[in-house]
């Protein structure tokens, strides 16, 4: 992998004067991927969310590149009826046979966990050449915060709300990457913008993938998770830490985990508490939900590793 | 000269054919009934060499026009089809498609749409795209589908119309159902439908740029749509251009409307698509028998051609108009509401009536035909009222 | 921040709607660095260059492109697009960034230095 002056050298795909939220984690997760695309032209598309609206509002663009934006549903339909055309035009004769573009798409939790599944499973069984990036917030945030399958556990959000009958969101988040992985493609991985290194070495792999790529990002959300603006990149590493976002990859079949070193583990409350989206778990006193929410943290960890055990 | 091989095919395959000629450079599509032989033939000429065509089989309707979008958008030459719930799954993509001003062409079965579940022949989904900003042809016949759609290339593309075009043609009767076509030869038509110029394609070397953008603030959504109105308006003179240069190159004639002894009739009626031989049979059967009657079938659907249907109409006494699909709520079914504002503007008020027939494929017989024809002559003669009618239910 | 130059978008709430691109293209890629969020900041970074060790994690970081680098090495910040969320000076390990209130004088000094 580039060392970080190298990386600093390409010029921003994704340039300033967007409108996200001061500290957002989507243009985050967006910058550092496309560091991974190294000097190849990318062409881009994102599905309808904060990222899209917020760099693309009329007159102004933030991608300084070619970008397209369809719907909610469908930005791995798209992108792939891009990298269509790209080789129909080169079949055609239109392209010359030695221009390279990477295609990726960049969509959020909802679009993709929910709304644009079958979208995303259709082009990633079809085989096309592009990275899919889901940036996981884990709630609709460009519309306020409602809840996704993307949503962990006990999580308040606007539509599974917190009160005297029902502790926040009752069901468990979607384990999308093993989803996506289950397709066969060449490259699934899960990665943090709390741990860079990482995430831009995945996308380097996934740009470099003949064939469809996946990333699942966690990017936090200052206003959806309720937390100060500053503290993004720190909530995000220790959502690594708490092991409650595992950083693991499957390449062509192969998983391998980046595992959490032993002394730096924490208890995921130490995760949770920082953010007000939890904070019914710990006011007036620690609930006891917080112990399954570590035991169920505990058990996907520990299914990942086996996993990586089974498949290595 | 144009090579002309004259065969027994189906609408669907006249399609097929007219999309393997004009070899689109993505073709991305999703089978249903009746659009599937469309697909299959098309699957055929990509696994037989005979097209360069990147083909994708998407996994829904949806991810077919997603798809399609993003191709154009891209630059490529796009083509798909689809029917009936294909259609009506597309509804949002149709709208960004004409909004973000892609030439893409579709070929689409006219079929019921659910509920209840019907595979058969009407109006009721591409009434439904009909707002869509879409251009829309109806074809009466296997030929004059094959037709449509080579000249639906030439106008999607063309620089002053950058709109998406729907070629449709009627399920099964006119999709399945054998009729003498005339196929012109390869080299004839590539000629004729040439190579798509995108404007401010995707994949453009050093030349990016960002489709789709948000449109929220300042008014600039307004804006777009009224250059989208215009752009829909302006396309006439172009498609009537279009249309009599391959009118002169296949010898046969074009025009928006095809009026069947509409000069001197007192009573026409006014129709869409495969319905139309029945309805000019019975007319001929009247002329014969001294009564003025005509048909004026609609060919261009949108935009509508509002002036030459009002050209054509202004001397009839009486006025039947055939709607193969209803718009529930509204006081007529969709070519009833079309035509009377056509009829608005003519000094003299002609008294219509509009019949809802042939639903999800029911029969339109000569005896329901002679009966709309004689309902005009009551009509006319102030002893039957306007209004909408179910033809033929009991 | 990108230095290439770009269209004038100033009047764009009085473009007729013929001067829009076909499909509302945008065929100026890039242009919202000519959109200023800098006046978001309710905290401003201060950049102190002696303790900076060029080691970029602000940069890796920033969600607004406003960590200025030239050939690896840190130049500034570009206070036209920084949104003051403070991600650089929490990640910074030399204190080299630090917040100061949008009103303070060392934020004032800085602006008219700037």
């Amino acid at each position: 992998m580039a060392s970080i002056k190298e990386l600093s050298k390409q010029p921003d795909l994704l340039v300033g004067g967007h409108r996200l939220c001061g500290g957002c984690g989507a243009s985050i997760a967006a910058r550092q991927v496309l560091l991974g695309a190294r000097d190849v032209e990318v062409v881009a598309a994102s599905a309808t969310g904060c990222l899209e609206v917020s760099t693309s509002a009329l007159p102004y663009s933030s991608w300084a590149t070619s970008w397209i934006h369809n719907a909610f549903e469908n930005a791995a339909a798209t992108i792939t009826g891009v990298e269509a055309a790209y080789k129909g035009l080169k079949a055609a004769g239109k392209i010359a046979q030695d221009k390279e573009i990477k295609f990726v798409a960049f969509a959020g939790d909802g679009a993709t966990y929910d709304i644009g599944f079958q979208s995303l499973s259709g082009a990633l069984e079809r085989g096309h050449d592009f990275v899919y990036v889901c940036y996981d917030n884990g709630a609709y945030m460009n519309t306020g915060i409602q809840r996704s399958s993307a949503t962990p556990h006990y999580a308040w959000a606007t539509t599974s709300e917190v009160g005297k009958a029902i502790p926040g969101k009752p069901q468990k988040r979607k384990d999308l990457t093993s989803i996506v992985a289950a397709h066969h493609i060449p490259y699934a991985a899960q990665a943090s913008i709390g741990n860079w290194k990482d995430l831009v070495e995945k996308a380097e792999k996934a740009f470099a993938t003949p064939g469809p790529a996946f990333l699942n990002v966690l990017a936090p959300c200052p206003r959806g998770w309720r937390y100060d603006s500053s503290m993004t990149i720190e909530i995000s590493r220790l959502a690594f830490k708490s092991k409650f976002w595992p950083l693991f990859e499957v390449a062509d079949g192969v998983w391998t985990m980046r595992e959490v070193k032993e002394k730096d583990v924490i208890p995921v409350a130490d995760f949770l508490k920082l953010q007000g989206r939890f904070a019914h778990l710990f006011k007036p006193t620690p609930s006891p939900l917080l112990e399954q929410i570590q035991q169920e943290v505990d058990e996907y960890y520990a299914y990942i590793q086996r996993m990586c055990a089974a498949h290595s | 000269m144009a090579k002309i091989t004259v065969l027994a095919a189906t609408g669907n395959l006249m399609v097929a054919e007219a999309l393997r000629q004009a070899e689109p450079d993505v073709v991305s599509a999703y089978p249903i009934t009746p659009q599937t032989t469309i697909v299959e033939a098309y699957s055929k000429y990509v696994a037989d060499g005979r097209v360069h065509t990147e083909y994708i089989n998407v996994e829904s309707e949806h991810s077919s026009m997603s798809a399609a979008i993003g191709a154009s958008a891209a630059g490529a030459r796009v083509a798909t089809a689809t029917s009936s719930q294909g259609l009506a799954l597309m509804w949002e993509e149709l709208h960004i498609a004409a909004g973000m001003r892609l030439p893409i062409v579709m070929a689409n079965a006219n079929r019921a749409l659910s509920a209840p579940i019907n595979i058969h022949g009407d109006h009721s989904d591409v009434m439904g795209a009909r707002d869509t900003g879409w251009i829309i042809f109806i074809a009466e016949t296997a030929q004059e589908a094959y037709d449509n759609t080579i000249i639906s290339f030439r106008i999607a593309e063309h620089a002053d119309v950058q709109l998406p075009v729907m070629t449709t043609l009627d399920g099964f009767i006119t999709t399945h159902a054998m009729e003498r076509c005339e196929l012109l030869d390869d080299a004839t038509v590539k000629a004729f439908v040439g190579q798509r110029t995108p404007i401010n394609p995707l994949i453009n070397g050093d030349k990016p740029v960002n489709h789709g953008m948000f449109a929220s603030l300042g008014g600039a959504y307004f804006k777009v749509k009224h250059a989208e109105r215009d752009a829909n308006d302006a396309s006439l003179p172009y498609i009537k251009e279009i249309g009599d240069e391959w009118a002169a190159v296949c010898e046969r004639p074009f025009d928006f409307i095809d009026a069947y002894e509409c000069e001197d009739a007192d009573f026409i009626v006014v129709v869409l698509g495969s319905a139309t031989g029945n309805v000019r049979t019975v007319a001929r059967e009247l002329r014969a028998a001294g009564i003025k009657v005509g048909v004026l079938r609609i060919r261009l659907y949108r935009p509508f051609p509002y002036a030459q249907v009002r050209e054509a109409l202004k001397n009839a006494k009486a006025i039947a108009i055939m709607d193969r699909a209803d718009s529930f709520g509204s006081q007529y079914g969709p070519l009833g509401l079309d035509v009377r504002t056509a009829l608005y503007d003519l000094p003299a008020r002609i008294p219509t009536r509009n019949y809802i027939y042939g639903l999800g494929g029911a029969d339109v017989k000569l005896a329901a035909i002679r009966q709309v024809f004689d309902e005009l002559q009551e009509l006319a003669a102030g002893s039957l009222d306007e209004g909408l009618n179910y033809l033929g239910t009991r | 921040m990108s230095e290439k130059t770009h269209i004038d978008v100033s009047d764009f709430e009085n473009w007729t709607y013929d001067m829009i691109p076909k499909g509302a293209v945008c065929t100026d890629v890039g242009n919202s660095v000519q959109y200023i969020t800098g006046g978001w900041r309710s905290n401003m970074p201060i950049w102190k260059k002696k303790n900076c060790k060029d080691c970029l994690l602000c940069w890796v970081h920033c969600p607004d492109a406003s960590i200025l680098v030239v050939d690896g090495k840190m130049t500034g910040i570009d206070y036209d697009h920084c949104k003051g969320c403070g991600i650089c000076a929490r990640e910074c390990k030399y204190e080299a960034l630090t917040m100061v209130a949008e009103s303070s004088d060392e934020a004032l000094a800085v602006k008219k230095g700037a």
